[in-house]
């Protein structure tokens, strides 16, 4: 892929200045700061309810903020059709007008979307086996997921939000949906912005990986930088202990005598060999079991400042 | 196909690089596009191009401009000898180890390695052996 080197291109897609939101006592976003480069694809992860939702709704203009700084290929989304003309956002449950056929919903999305084709949305369609002329309301919820990728696909905006997009495709819909998005993506270059909770499934096709919890950033890193930055270390308590010290552990299981310890670390090859010579196994971590651990991880800690917090109070 | 937990612009460039020591792909040969890479293995374009790029840098490819990516004259002796330089540590090593424990001894260790070697010596000639 060639990367457009044009001083344009290198001004963020997205960015976040400490932003926060605040439903009445849940603060679904906490200080949030992001700065995300154009014509990549990210990864939004984070378990239900960690703030991914409120956090595209915010940057597509569809919700407020309550404080901080937000901007949009350079403007504040809200009520902002510079903005919101470039922006394409598919919700995990879209509502469509329900009279409407998948064709009707086309040729709306065609009017607001400045590079829409229809030519590639009747091919997606095709593909997704999509009743062109069924009235939305008698459509499947596999159909309905697919009436909205094809939407966010053929709309080719500059930004465009995958909100869990495939509730009701089948393993062989989602397939075809990120087969479409790599060929479209190597195609026609933009920010795309994808919210699973399949990180198996589009781990490879991530440039970048932002996990969110509990309103706040956890993790904020290329996706090939995540990859073997943790490891896990397994053999004899008394051999891994001694190994681990020092380092961040993500986390601990033990067996009678056994220690098995996940580590944030990139392990050298003397380190490699000198885990070997003391029997130590040590195992690779994919993007999902680290995305999980983080996610524990960083709620063991919060409970961890609170108790603490707790305890200077009582006292 | 790709391993989820080590770096895949590291796997790519094993791939190529793996693909000219075997000869499939020969000197001066153009190796697929980082779209190409990206589409077939179904990674991130970007990921796909830091691996090609790797390989590049290291002299192993290189560019023609507008055309696209090329085996470079001399890649295939330069990533064997590379090879030849970790065999020790990544194969032998480990036999060695694993014989050991298992209280396999260094005669039966050798007869074992030479009768392999005899046996399978037809079917992986014509590309290894010089």
């Amino acid at each position: 892929m060639n990367r457009p080197t044009h001083a344009k291109a290198a001004a963020p897609a997205i960015e976040l200045r400490d932003v926060s939101k605040e439903y009445k006592d849940v603060r679904a976003l906490d200080g949030v700061s992001l700065s995300l480069a154009g014509n990549r694809i990210y990864g939004l992860l984070g378990r239900n309810g960690a703030g991914k939702t409120t956090l595209m709704s915010v940057l597509t203009g569809q919700g407020f903020h309550s404080s901080g700084e937000v901007a949009v290929l350079g403007g504040n989304p809200y009520e902002n059709d510079r903005v919101l003309s470039r922006i394409c956002f598919i919700r995990e449950s879209q509502k469509y007008p329900e009279d409407f056929t998948p064709l009707q919903a086309f040729r709306a999305a065609a009017l607001f979307f400045e590079h829409w084709n229809a030519d590639y949305a009747l091919q997606l369609a095709k593909e997704f086996q999509l009743p062109l002329k069924r009235r939305i309301k008698k459509l499947s919820r596999g159909q309905l997921s697919a009436v909205g990728v094809v939407i966010g696909l053929a709309s080719r905006a500059e930004v465009t939000f995958f909100d869990e997009p495939y509730l009701g495709l089948d393993a062989v819909a989602r397939q075809i949906f990120y087969d479409r998005l790599l060929e479209d993506f190597a195609a026609h270059p933009r920010t795309i912005i994808l919210s699973s909770h399949l990180i198996d499934e589009v781990a490879n096709l991530l440039e970048h990986v932002i996990l969110i919890d509990r309103g706040r950033i956890v993790l904020d890193d290329d996706a090939e930088s995540i990859r073997g930055s943790a490891v896990t270390v397994a053999g004899a308590a008394s051999k891994v202990e001694p190994f681990v010290a020092g380092r961040t552990v993500l986390h601990r299981e033990t067996l009678g005598s056994l220690a098995s310890v996940t580590v944030e670390a990139v392990l050298t090859d003397a380190e490699r060999r000198q885990a070997a010579d003391l029997g130590l196994e040590i195992a690779p971590v994919s993007l999902q079991q680290l995305v999980v651990r983080k996610t524990l991880a960083a709620a063991e800690e919060d409970s961890a400042t609170a108790a603490a917090t707790v305890m200077e109070v009582s006292r | 196909m790709i391993d989820e937990s080590r770096p895949i612009f590291l796997q790519i460039a094993e791939r190529i690089e793996n693909d000219i020591v075997e000869a499939t792909l020969a000197e001066e040969a153009q190796v697929p596009s980082t779209n190409e890479f990206a589409a077939f293995y179904r990674i991130n374009p970007a990921t796909a191009a830091k691996g090609v790029n790797r390989l590049v840098e290291d002299g192993i490819l290189y560019k023609r401009r507008g055309i696209g990516m090329f085996v470079a004259a001399g890649a295939r002796d330069r990533l064997r000898a590379r090879r030849r330089e970790e065999f020790a540590r990544q194969y032998v090593q480990p036999l060695v180890q694993e014989a050991r424990k298992l209280g396999i001894g260094i005669k039966q260790l050798t007869d074992m390695i030479e009768s392999t070697y005899t046996a399978t010596q037809d079917t992986t000639e014509g590309s290894v052996a010089q």
